[in-house]
C-alpha cells in the first residue's frame, strides 16, 4: 500500500513538475528574450509577470478551434497529442533524484531516443494533414532535419553509455559522483548539445517553421488548443533536453549542501537559461548548410568521440 | 566558433544593460519640443484667432483631413467659422503647420489621444483652440502684414512703408 502511494505521488509529482515547468517556460523565455534585448518584457500580470501564463492559457483556450475543410481530420487531430504523448513518456525514464524516477529502465537512454523519434510522426503528420504547401514544406523540412540529426543525438550519448556502462539513468548519474561527464565527454556534450537545438526546433535551428519563409511551417492551419499543443510540445521538448543534458552530463542530482531534487532542477533552469540564450543570440543558417553541418561536421566528431572513449576505455583495461 | 560563443557572451552581458523600452503608463518618454503630435489652433499674443481661413491646410493635407470654412468679421479680420480635423485620418505629417502662413496651426508633443469611439476622434473648432501662442511667442499676422483691419489700415504695419500712390504720376 505505501509503495503504491509512493509510486502514484512520484507519477503525480513528475507530470505536475513537467506541466508546470514546461508552461511556466513560455512566461520564462519570454522574460529572458526580452532581458537579452533591452527590453523589460511581459512584467504586468502578476509578480514580474508571471501570472502572464494563466491570461495566456485563457487567451488560447477561449480561441476559436479551427479545422481547415481540406484537412485530413482525423490525422489532423491526432498530430499534436503525439509530440506531447512522446516527449512527456521520456520524463518517465529519467531519475531525478535517488528514489524519484516513475521508472528507472535499465534501457532509458534509449526509451528516451526512441521517443523522440516517434515526436517525428507529430510534425510530419501535422503538416501532412494540413493539406497546406507551407506546412508541408515545413514538415518535410523538419522530418529531413530530427531525422539527420537523430543519428548522432544518439552516437553522442553512446561515449557516456561506454563510460558508466549502463543505459539507465540512475547508473550513468551514480557513475558521475567524481566526474561529471562534461569533462571526459565534452565533444559529446558539444554534438548532443546541437541535435538538441534540432531536435526541439530551436532558433537557430527553427527551419521547419521559419516564419520569415514559411508563415509557421508545420502547425501553419493549427489554431486554439492544438496549436497549443504543439507549442507545449516544444517546450517540454526543451525541458525535457535539458533534463537529459543534467543527468548525462552535469553529474544530476549531485551537488553539495543543497537537496538532490534542488540540484537537479537549478541545473535543469541553467540549461534551459542557455537554450533561451543560444536562442536571444544566434541567426538561422540556411537549410543545405544545417544538413552540411550535420552530416559532414557533427557525425564525424561524434563517431570519433565515441571512437576515443573506447579507446581509453580499452587502454585502461576496462 | 569563436565568433559565436563570442556573440553568446554578448548577448548575455545585456543582462545587465539599461532598458531600451520604459514601461509605458506609469514612465513617460520625454518628447522633443518639435515633436509631430496633436495639432492645436494657437492665438496671437493679443489672445485672438491666429488662423486666417486660407485654406492652404487644407490644400496641403494629404490625407484630407481637415476641413474649414471661411468667414470675416466685423474688424475684417478672416477666421474660420468650422475648424474640423479628423484625427482618425491624420498621419501627423506636419504638412499643415509647414503651409500655414500665420503660426496658426501647429504639432504639439502630446500623443496621447487614443479613444474608444471613432466618432470621438473627429476635433472641432473648440476642440482644437488653445489659449496660447504655441512656438511662436511674439508674432502677430495682422500687425505686420499689409493687410487693413478696423485700427489697423495699410502701411501702419510694423516695418511697412506707406502705400505707393500708383494713379499719381509724381515720384
Amino acid at each position: 500500500m505505501n509503495e503504491l502511494l509512493r509510486i502514484l505521488l512520484t507519477v503525480v509529482g513528475v507530470l505536475l513538475g513537467v506541466m508546470t515547468l514546461a508552461p511556466g517556460l513560455i512566461w520564462g523565455e519570454r522574460r529572458l528574450l526580452a532581458l537579452w534585448q533591452d527590453r523589460c518584457g511581459p512584467n504586468r500580470v502578476g509578480p514580474f509577470g508571471s501570472l502572464q501564463l494563466v491570461a495566456d492559457m485563457i487567451k488560447i483556450l477561449t480561441k476559436e478551434d479551427w479545422i481547415p475543410p481540406f484537412a485530413d481530420k482525423p490525422v489532423f487531430i491526432i498530430a499534436p497529442s503525439i509530440i506531447v504523448t512522446a516527449t512527456l513518456s521520456s520524463f518517465a525514464v529519467v531519475v531525478f533524484a535517488p528514489g524519484i524516477a516513475v521508472a528507472d529502465l535499465n534501457i532509458g537512454v534509449l526509451f528516451f531516443l526512441a521517443m523522440s523519434a516517434m515526436a517525428v510522426y507529430s510534425v510530419a503528420l501535422g503538416g501532412w494533414a494540413s493539406n497546406n504547401k507551407y506546412a508541408l514544406l515545413g514538415s518535410i523540412r523538419a522530418v529531413g532535419q530530427m531525422l539527420s540529426y537523430e543519428v548522432f543525438m544518439a552516437l553522442s550519448l553512446m561515449g557516456v553509455v561506454a563510460l558508466s556502462g549502463s543505459f539507465s539513468f540512475g547508473d550513468i548519474v551514480e557513475a558521475q559522483r567524481d566526474l561529471w561527464f562534461c569533462v571526459p565527454q565534452c565533444l559529446g556534450l558539444a554534438v548532443f548539445f546541437i541535435a538538441a537545438l534540432a531536435e526541439t526546433r530551436r532558433v537557430p535551428l527553427d527551419l521547419p517553421e521559419a516564419e520569415s519563409e514559411l508563415v509557421a511551417g508545420y502547425h501553419t492551419e493549427y489554431s486554439g488548443m492544438k496549436f497549443a499543443m504543439f507549442f507545449l510540445g516544444e517546450y517540454i521538448g526543451v525541458t525535457l533536453n535539458a533534463v537529459i543534458i543534467v543527468a548525462l552530463f552535469f553529474g544530476g542530482w549531485h551537488g553539495p549542501w543543497l537537496p538532490p531534487v534542488v540540484w537537479f532542477l537549478l541545473k535543469t533552469l541553467a540549461v534551459i537559461g542557455l537554450f533561451v540564450l543560444i536562442r536571444a543570440s544566434l541567426p538561422r543558417p540556411r537549410y543545405d548548410q544545417l544538413m552540411e553541418f550535420g552530416w559532414k561536421a557533427l557525425l564525424p566528431l561524434a563517431l570519433l568521440n565515441l571512437l576515443a572513449t573506447g579507446a581509453i576505455i580499452l587502454a585502461r583495461g576496462g | 566558433m569563436f565568433s559565436i560563443i563570442r556573440t553568446i557572451w554578448h548577448v548575455f552581458l545585456h543582462l545587465f544593460a539599461p532598458r531600451m523600452t520604459v514601461p509605458y503608463p506609469e514612465k513617460q518618454r520625454e518628447l522633443p519640443p518639435r515633436y509631430r503630435g496633436r495639432i492645436v489652433l494657437t492665438r496671437d499674443p493679443d489672445g485672438a484667432e491666429r488662423c486666417v481661413a486660407c485654406y492652404l491646410c487644407a490644400a496641403a493635407c494629404p490625407v484630407d483631413c481637415i476641413a474649414l470654412q471661411a468667414a470675416e468679421d466685423v474688424d475684417g479680420r478672416r477666421y474660420p467659422a468650422f475648424f474640423r480635423i479628423n484625427f482618425s485620418r491624420c498621419i501627423f505629417c506636419g504638412f499643415c503647420e509647414e503651409a500655414c502662413p500665420t503660426c496658426a496651426i501647429q504639432l504639439t508633443p502630446n500623443v496621447e489621444m487614443a479613444e474608444y469611439d471613432r466618432q470621438y476622434l473627429v476635433y472641432e473648432k473648440e476642440d482644437l483652440l488653445i489659449n496660447g501662442v504655441g512656438k511662436y511667442h511674439d508674432y502677430n499676422f495682422y500687425r505686420v502684414s499689409g493687410m487693413a483691419i478696423r485700427d489697423k489700415d495699410k502701411g501702419e504695419a510694423e516695418g511697412e512703408r506707406p502705400p505707393v500712390e500708383v494713379q499719381s504720376l509724381l515720384p
